[in-house]
């Protein structure tokens, strides 16, 4: 709908040639994802030789610069993991609303998994990690029902405008309700701010290997619902014209993206805009197909979060910026440039 | 004939009477909170001790305690309420949209990462803050102001650009605080959402400065913006400069805003609560400014009221105000839908 420009001159353009064009951007942005997955292992704090990255990443950590680099190693998977799966649900939430502005971060519906995990931590003694991922997805599922709930109320139904406003509203208000928890208690804010700004720096494989089966159920659901996805663009009427069954695929696609945005969450804080801006540079490369742009801003994903990490590693060395800062200033003036593109009433 | 017009003369003056009661009866509440505010806490002071110390007397105990820490923190507290209340009640009327508000499209985030920045950066104090908040304020609504014109500035793509700046600048507050070295929740949540921990007298001058020169500026406009309403065509049929108006309105709401920020934080919500709080309490008639006004300061003084004494733990005022805003954004959306309207 109000992308419909850009979707109708790149359609000119993949049709031409689909299946090339969309084989050499998927090439090109694979080999990105490859040369920041290196940048991230190599580039740091303290500077490593070539021999220390083969051996750190073997899992020796003899030496100072070894040890650095094994330490490197799952902080970059788990940059990758989170990546792609902000970028999945962030198609998912564009495609489910109709809405061009939709984004985890944007919605709110990060936030809510924040304060589920925040308040099970502080009021129910939630300590384990598989607890947190369950914790916030049920908060990120909560946020997200809420948020559409109230932006979709009134004439005109879930326009960009107040779904936006309404997640904005409703992120801060939990964003205070967070304070209010943590303030309370004072011997956990330092883990909380650490994991609230949103980082990946506290990364282990044992942490990843438990959020893992998350992220590919709530992939599996997302990649499933591709082809519904394509119909519920043209409308819903149109869509269930087709044969589609409309609430289903709405449903499985949405369970789909809070699965992903609740246990990404869960490990690496919430980080904001990487949903927002991966779908729509993907659309500009490869065009609106959900068959392949679900995977395409999955690789997105993983090469803006896993880039962002290392920018901010090295502009403040030896100091680290949190990736959730990065991507907000890198996001948000992308946010306001897809707002300045649309039509006035598309809004 | 004649009937309707005595229909329409007895509603207006029915109206104009709701409206002077509503008024005196928040300004009774916002005196009534600040002696409160002045007489309990950890000690309690009998009024007659608290009116010897605002009268300039020397009472043992009482002197330090009211007239050093209570005196300046509700003096303050009605201050900024007063200016976040007239500030967002401006903004909502000039983009006819009630989530319009300054803290929900960025402006007073932008006053809060440059009053951070100076304060926590540059070790700033004083007068040089209040000029970076004023600057990064203007600035900020200058900036949404410039990406929004498109041969004409729409509400929606301004709101929409505002809540994508707020979001940029909350994580530059985030970075300020982030490479502070030592970080500390209180200061930080004073920057994300207001608080009036620790205020003194030197905090206190540069607001109420504020408020006399631009509170009367923006009273002043009433009339004009008021017109404005009936749409901007209609409005300079009418007479109205709306180029010159809206700059007017514009600087003085920031300024308002922006001095109250640097003092204090941006305190959530309550620059987006007070004008349809108002609003409901007034009903239709006249400019919503002076009650706006009395509600944001009612809210601020309360809200820091009920964080230092009345909860649990002592929370900064913009966490209780912030939580206060939740019901009230369900409320107005139900409320708004069964009316039928759009946001």
């Amino acid at each position: 709908m109000s992308t419909s420009t850009d979707r109708a001159t790149t359609g000119a353009a993949t049709a031409r040639h689909p299946g090339r064009v969309r084989t050499s951007w998927l090439l090109i942005v694979f080999g990105v994802l490859l040369a920041s997955v290196v940048a991230s292992v190599v580039a740091g704090a303290r500077d490593v030789g070539v021999a220390d990255v083969l051996a750190g990443v073997s899992g020796t950590r003899d030496t100072l610069a070894q040890a650095a680099v094994s330490q490197r190693v799952p902080r970059t998977v788990l940059a990758v993991l989170v990546g792609a799966s902000l970028g999945v649900a962030g198609v998912v939430m564009q495609g489910v609303t109709r809405n061009p502005l939709a984004d985890p971060g944007i919605l709110g519906v990060n936030t809510g998994a924040s304060l589920a995990v925040v308040t099970g931590m502080v009021s129910f003694g939630l300590v384990g990690a598989t607890s947190h991922i369950w914790v916030a997805i049920l908060g990120a599922a909560t946020a997200a029902v809420f948020v559409y709930a109230i932006g979709s109320l009134g004439r005109g139904g879930p326009t960009p405008l107040k779904l936006a406003l309404a997640g904005s509203v409703t992120s801060a208000a939990l964003g205070s309700l967070i304070s209010a928890v943590v303030l309370a208690r004072n011997d956990i804010s330092e883990t909380f701010r650490s994991w609230y700004v949103g980082g990946v720096g506290g990364a282990s494989f044992d942490r990843i290997s438990l959020v893992l089966p998350f992220l590919v159920v709530g992939t599996v659901l997302c990649l499933a619902t591709a082809r519904g996805l394509n119909s519920l663009a043209l409308g819903d009427d149109l869509a269930a014209g087709l044969g589609e069954r409309v609430a289903l695929i709405r449903l499985g696609a949405s369970v789909g993206a809070v699965v992903l945005c609740g246990a990404a969450t869960a490990v690496a804080g919430p980080i904001g805009f990487v949903g927002l801006v991966v779908p729509h540079l993907c659309r500009l490369l490869i065009g609106v197909d959900h068959r392949w742009l679900l995977p395409f801003s999955a690789l997105g994903g993983a090469v803006l979060l896993t880039s962002a990490d290392v920018v901010g590693r090295l502009v403040t060395r030896p100091e680290e910026i949190d990736v959730g800062i990065i991507t907000a200033l890198v996001g948000a003036p992308f946010f306001i440039w897809i707002v300045r593109r649309q039509k006035v009433r598309a809004l | 004939m004649s009937a309707t017009v005595d229909l329409v003369v007895r509603t207006r003056v029915h109206q104009s009477r709701r409206r002077r009661t509503v008024i005196a009866v928040l300004g009774a509440l916002v005196l009534a909170a600040v002696a409160t505010s002045l007489m309990v806490g950890q000690r309690f002071y009998p009024p007659a001790d608290v009116l010897a110390v605002v009268l300039g007397e020397q009472v043992p105990g009482a002197s330090f305690t009211v007239g050093r820490l209570r005196l300046p923190r509700a003096v303050l507290a009605m201050l900024v309420g007063l200016c976040f209340g007239v500030g967002g009640v401006t903004f909502q009327t000039m983009l006819r949209n009630p989530l319009a508000s300054p803290d929900v499209i960025g402006i007073s985030v932008g006053a809060s990462a440059a009053a951070a920045f100076a304060i926590v950066s540059l070790s700033l104090s004083g007068a040089a803050v209040e000029v970076f908040a004023i600057v990064a304020g203007l600035g900020v609504a200058l900036l949404i102001y410039l990406l929004s014109y498109r041969g004409g500035v729409a509400g929606t793509r301004l709101v929409l650009i505002g809540i994508g700046m707020a979001a940029m600048l909350t994580s530059v507050i985030n970075w300020i605080l982030d490479g502070a070295g030592n970080w500390d929740l209180q200061q930080a949540l004073r920057w994300l959402t207001g608080s009036l921990n620790g205020v003194a007298w030197s905090d206190v001058v540069p607001v109420l400065c504020a408020g006399v020169v631009l509170g009367p500026v923006l009273l002043a406009q009433t009339r004009r913006l008021a017109t404005m309403q009936l749409g901007d065509d209609a409005a300079s049929a009418l007479g109205v400069r709306l180029d010159l108006t809206r700059i007017v309105v514009i600087v003085s709401a920031v300024g308002l805003i922006s001095f109250a920020t640097a003092a204090t934080g941006p305190i959530a919500f309550v620059a987006f609560l007070s004008g349809p709080i108002a609003a409901r309490l007034v009903g239709p008639s006249g400019s919503l400014m002076v009650p706006a006004a009395l509600v944001g300061a009612l809210l601020v003084l309360v809200a820091d009221f009920s964080g230092q004494f009345l909860l649990g733990a002592r929370y900064p005022v913009g966490v209780v105000t912030g939580v206060l805003g939740a019901p009230y954004l369900i409320y107005l959306i139900v409320r708004t839908n069964r009316a039928g309207g759009s946001l």
